[in-house]
């Protein structure tokens, strides 16, 4: 009984670990902690596929000369060094996503930004002027 | 057996309470340093875990360039995180039942670590049996990496580079921005 827990707990604590990451970037409004949610969902995902490459008494996949070795699976492993570098681009682009909204709006708060749109929004509709909807003046 | 098992549910445990410490703080500083703590134990969890390959990424490249990257964007941004006027009560509860659902269904995986789970059945014994003779690289990942999957890693330095150009075109149009901010301005309040 605690050796098949022990055996699944790992899956369940990587599951609790990808919903914290997913409610950071649905449930809260600050840009820079949406991104660092994204960075929490990703490892978790890294964490379950390293997970499935585990053999137990297994070694490293690094080739000796012994015949009757048991080696982890490598392919995992060679998708997730992809994944973790793809994840550093991704997590560079939001940073700076994140800068140029802050230096257009001057905070990274959801909220507050939808509240300044809708003032630019209605100023344009008092002083007559042409409304338009993307917000890139 | 069971001790390397015992080891990986701790550092995941620590895993977790890091997670919801960074659910709790509002500072931004202590979000960045909890990230890099985060990742450094996920370093951990790939040795205990066989993968020495991907906890060197992970240190070096995870816990060490993503930090740079959060301070170097920290020093623009405000340095803490405003509460939201909106409930987080429907984030929280669809989070809580998706993670349920993926808890339940956890029975069905194998468990960790069963050489007769079907990840291991398929293609990675012929690679490990292949890559002696054909590369020719002790190393298994290495090989596999640069010429049984080399199109992967093409395809990432593609991306690598599309994130990189995409980064300088925003910056560049930040910059410019400030440079003639206040102009355009100004004479709109004027003709209003």
């Amino acid at each position: 009984m605690i050796s098949s827990t022990i055996g699944i707990w790992n899956y369940w604590i990587v599951f609790c670990l990808m919903m914290i990451g997913l409610f950071l970037v649905i449930g809260r409004k600050n840009f820079l902690k949406k991104i660092v949610g994204l960075t929490i969902f990703q490892t978790s995902v890294f964490l379950l596929y390293i997970t499935f490459g585990k053999i137990k008494g297994g070694t490293p996949p690094i080739l000796n000369e012994s015949i009757d070795t048991i080696y982890s699976n490598p392919l995992p492993h060679v998708l997730i060094l992809t994944a973790i570098v793809v994840g550093v681009a991704t997590t560079a682009l939001g940073l700076s996503l994140v800068l140029r909204i802050n230096s257009e709006y001057g905070t990274i708060e959801e909220d507050d930004i939808s509240a300044q749109d809708l003032v630019d929004y209605h100023d344009d509709i008092e002083t007559g002027k042409s409304v338009d909807l993307n917000f890139n003046q | 057996m069971i001790s390397e098992l015992l080891i990986n549910a701790f550092l995941v445990t620590i895993m977790l309470s890091i997670a919801i410490a960074l659910i709790k703080t509002r500072t931004v500083i202590f979000t960045v340093i909890l990230t890099s703590a985060y990742s450094l134990v996920a370093a951990l969890m790939f040795i205990t875990l066989d993968a020495v390959d991907v906890a060197f990424t992970e240190a070096s490249v995870g816990a060490g360039i993503s930090t740079i990257l959060f301070l170097a964007a920290m020093a623009y941004l405000p340095k803490k995180e405003e509460e939201s006027i909106r409930s987080e009560f429907i984030p929280a509860l669809s989070c809580i039942i998706l993670g349920g659902i993926l808890i339940w269904c956890s029975y069905d995986l194998p468990e960790i670590g069963q050489l007769t789970a079907p990840i291991h059945q398929h293609i990675a014994p012929e690679y490990i049996k292949g890559s002696k003779e054909d590369i020719g690289i002790p190393n298994i990942v290495t090989s596999v990496l640069a010429s049984y999957r080399g199109y992967d890693t093409f395809g990432e330095t593609i991306v690598v580079f599309t994130a990189g150009v995409a980064v300088l075109a925003l910056l560049e149009k930040k910059n410019a921005a400030k440079k003639n901010k206040s102009q355009p301005k100004q004479k709109i309040r004027k003709n209003a």
